[in-house]
């Protein structure tokens, strides 16, 4: 477990927190999500549901095939990965928002498979982890042996428009009629707000965006292929004040994908795995808040850990939900990495590369690896299991045995609703 | 500090004319209610009957207690501006032509965060600003904030010149403008910055008093217009209707018959010919060129102005007819506006209480004045309101009417 681990380990994230745990010691801290399940007292899980093969259908700009071709391209390669036939997969969670008018059960017939657990997750940027937490429960509670948890979408030309000004009920009565600046000005709002109220400078936002963009010179599915400089960045064309050019993901086409089954099975078809430690899910947390500056985290974050049995400083990198940079600090700040305010000085410490001392989004995050639709929701997450389980595909973390994988999503007003984040360990972690 | 307006260079005839977009006017029902609130100058929230919650985006639903009716109800529109952006990539056709698009997001002193259009005289956030409703170019109920206090230039926004009519630089059309009432829309409109007025007469031997006066006005130009008369229309049409940014249509007959009270249908008859079909006649030829020229420059055609009765919507008996063309023309007047939308075109319908002139001459007081019914029509264009009542018999008379159609059709009859 994690409290045996050595402190000296380098790979560690170096929050500048001590690894003791002083929190565990303030009960206030605990109130929001209850009492902690004592550890090492609880049985553990008898059937216990681990997670395998993470696959990724190249993103592309544009694409003329639907959805559902990047649903099947995804489900073949997960068949490909774990040398599974299609009808050993009797579970299926499918996370996109470009089936219309299908959804999950129409693809089982486009798919050509019969399942006996069947999910539609379109939840953007929470659906990896959503997806996850679900097919855990089913797998564990025997209701399916093998889910396919596949997060894809499409990229036509104009799709994005059209998605904007049909994306929610609120969304064309009250956000696209006023500039139909889509997500950019939705969070432009929060960033302006954020900025003004914690001090954070367009040099803080652009440091990440660099330092991703480092991360993505590594990963071969990253559609920007090219160094990001500070000036750059901070002279990039304006979008929505203060967000400009590279403070916004590139709407593209692709998908993401995972196995969840049983540790027994894993084993028995020799793939290798990881065990998901803690999940979390919140939706709409903070209705009365004015304005976005934290999610759902904050009221989860306490049983996160302690149902992990590790705590922030015990992991080895961090795949926030980072759709805008803004995000990914109000995600370090709800996830315990520091305090509510303290995001841009934390930025200012740490340096997020593979290598560095908080490596973040290690395969570029959709930053830099471009946002295809759901599959958004997936990519921190399949990630976090490729670093886990030595299949990187980007650069690996030295000796990561702890990742901690974020989802938010869902601007259907004026904030995003869903939260939700995963801790994964190493199978012998 | 507010850019103020600058006239309108002569049209190049060579350029092309760009062909009218429309802001996203895509709604769900329940959020009709802001547009019909707007659409006669109010902001208004839902507000449940059961727990007070005022709500915002609308729903069908009360979101706090899940039981209550919701009610519209008026807003002060007070509340903090607490993030501020200009959209300077847009996905909507309509404003990629009209970026930078400044934005707020206002947290309502009643509660609900709102996005809104920010009027530049608004200071940056954190600050106080005051949210109104209005009508944009696709005719929907949109939030727009404005400084607590009037600033210079206030009407002079690029963001509320879009969703008014403003007569500034524009140059109108009041058909019958030698009357009272054409007069005193001619005069009211020259005082709100109109660039040049022209003033219909269908009978140019006719001298009216007050009318060499106007005429000498260096913004007036004398038109023959006849409405009753397709050839008349056609021909003013062909000479002005590229360039007539406002069309007031004040031509009306006016008898004071029901049925009864006079044999043959000669005066209704005459009454259709001018209240009716000169609507249709007019907007048959004006309409189409109208609509075309919806987004112009900054002096674009902009309005359409019907100065129907309040009567229209009731009848009033012992102006039996007089009523009914009136009604005939609302009719009509929503189909106009229908087919006018698509250029952005405001059409606005005016209900005026009995007007202080010869034809209601034996009515008891309040009666309008033709300058008090002329500078509501000025204050309808200026903030882009579809419908308005002016007059204190016309305010009553659409309280009773909302409250209920059939109860005034009654006190009406009696």
């Amino acid at each position: 477990m994690a409290k045996s681990r050595k402190t000296s380990r380098k790979s560690a994230l170096r929050t500048g927190a001590p690894r003791t745990d002083q929190r565990r010691k303030s009960p206030s801290r605990r109130s929001a999500a209850g009492p902690r399940p004592k550890r090492g007292a609880t049985p553990r899980r008898v059937r216990e549901a681990v997670v395998a093969a993470p696959v990724t259908v190249p993103y592309v700009r544009y694409s003329i095939r639907n959805a559902h071709w990047f649903v099947a391209r995804a489900l073949a390669q997960l068949l490909k990965e774990s040398g599974l036939r299609k009808p050993q997969i009797d579970g299926l969670s499918v996370g996109s928002f470009g089936l219309s008018p299908d959804t999950a059960i129409g693809l089982t017939q486009h798919l050509g498979v019969t399942v006996c657990w069947l999910d539609h997750v379109p939840l953007g940027g929470a659906c990896g982890i959503v997806a996850l937490r679900r097919a855990l429960r089913a797998v564990e509670a025997g209701d399916a042996e093998v889910v396919a948890c596949i997060g894809a979408d499409t990229n036509h030309v104009d799709s994005f428009r059209q998605s904007l000004s049909s994306f929610s009920v609120f969304a064309r009565d009250a956000v696209f009629p006023y500039g139909s600046g889509g997500p950019n000005a939705s969070f432009a709002f929060l960033t302006s707000y954020y900025m003004r109220t914690f001090g954070a400078r367009r040099e803080d936002f652009g440091k990440i965006c660099i330092a991703q963009r480092d991360n993505a010179l590594g990963y071969r599915h990253a559609l920007f292929k090219k160094k990001l400089t500070l000036e750059e960045y901070l002279n990039a064309r304006p979008i929505a004040d203060p967000i400009r050019l590279f403070d916004c993901v590139m709407p593209c086409a692709g998908a993401e994908g995972f196995l969840v089954m049983t540790r027994e099975r894993a084993r028995a078809l020799g793939l290798p795995f990881v065990r998901v430690r803690s999940t979390c899910e919140r939706h709409n947390a903070f209705p009365d808040d004015p304005i976005q500056i934290r999610g759902g985290w904050v009221l989860d974050r306490d049983r996160l850990y302690g149902e992990a049995g590790i705590e922030p400083p015990d992991l080895d990198f961090v795949e926030t939900y980072d759709d805008y940079p803004v995000m990914s600090v109000i995600q370090l700040e709800d996830l315990g990495f520091c305090a509510k305010g303290e995001g841009p000085e934390f930025v200012r410490r740490h340096s997020f590369t593979t290598d560095g001392s908080f490596p973040m989004n290690t395969s570029g995050g959709q930053l830099s690896v471009g946002q295809a639709g759901c599959a958004a929701g997936f990519l921190g997450l399949v990630e976090a299991i490729r670093q886990l389980t030595d299949r990187n595909l980007a650069r690996p973390v030295p000796e990561a045995r702890f990742g901690l994988a974020v989802g938010f999503g869902m601007i259907t007003y004026d904030r995003g609703l869903c939260s939700g984040a995963a801790v994964l360990g190493r199978a012998d972690a | 500090m507010i850019q103020p307006l600058t006239r309108p260079r002569r049209k190049n005839p060579v350029l092309r004319t760009p062909h009218p977009l429309l802001p996203p006017g895509g709604r769900s029902r329940a959020a009709l209610g802001l547009t019909a609130a707007a659409a006669i100058g109010r902001f208004e929230l839902q507000v449940c009957a059961e727990c007070g919650a005022v709500q915002y985006p609308p729903s069908e639903v009360c979101r706090r207690c899940l039981v209550g009716a919701l009610r519209w109800r008026e807003q002060s529109g007070l509340g903090e501006l607490l993030s501020e952006t200009a959209v300077h990539v847009s996905h909507d056709p309509f404003f990629r032509e009209r970026v930078p698009w400044r934005l707020g997001l206002v947290r309502l002193d009643a509660g609900p965060t709102a996005v809104v259009h920010l009027h530049s005289g608004c200071e940056p956030p954190p600050s106080r600003v005051r949210v109104g409703a209005r009508l944009d170019k696709s005719g929907q109920g949109v939030l727009l904030a404005f400084p607590l206090h009037e600033v210079p230039n206030m009407a002079d926004d690029p963001e509320l010149r879009e969703m008014t009519a403003h007569p500034k630089y524009r140059r109108a059309l009041v058909t019958d403008g030698k009357t009272p009432v054409g007069q005193a829309l001619v005069r009211a409109l020259i005082g709100a910055g109109a660039e040049l007025v022209w003033v219909g007469h269908a009978e140019p031997w006719k001298q009216q008093p007050g009318l060499a006066e106007l005429e000498a006005l260096p913004q007036t130009a004398l038109v023959p217009l006849d409405v009753t008369d397709s050839r008349s229309v056609k021909q003013a049409a062909a000479e002005i209707g590229g360039k007539v940014d406002i069309l007031v249509n004040n031509a009306e007959v006016h008898r004071t018959h029901g049925i009864g009270s006079r044999s043959g249908i000669e005066p209704a008859r005459a009454e259709m010919d001018v209240n009716y079909f000169g609507l249709l006649r007019l907007a048959q030829e004006f309409g189409p060129v109208m609509r075309a020229r919806g987004a112009d420059g900054t002096a674009s055609a902009a309005a359409w102005v019907n100065i129907l009765s309040i009567y229209a919507l009731v009848n009033y008996p012992p102006h039996g007819s007089f009523s009914a063309s009136k009604a005939a023309a609302l009719s009509l007047s929503q189909c106009l506006r229908a087919e006018m939308r698509p250029g952005g075109i405001r059409v606005i319908n005016v209900f005026p209480g009995p007007i202080d002139d010869e034809w209601n001459q034996t009515l008891p007081p309040p009666k309008l004045a033709p300058a008090a019914l002329a500078k509501s029509v000025v204050r309808a264009l200026e903030d882009g309101i579809e419908d308005i009542y002016p007059g204190d018999v016309a305010e009553e008379w659409l309280a009773r009417y909302l409250e209920s159609p059939k109860t005034l059709e009654r006190e009406l009859g009696l």
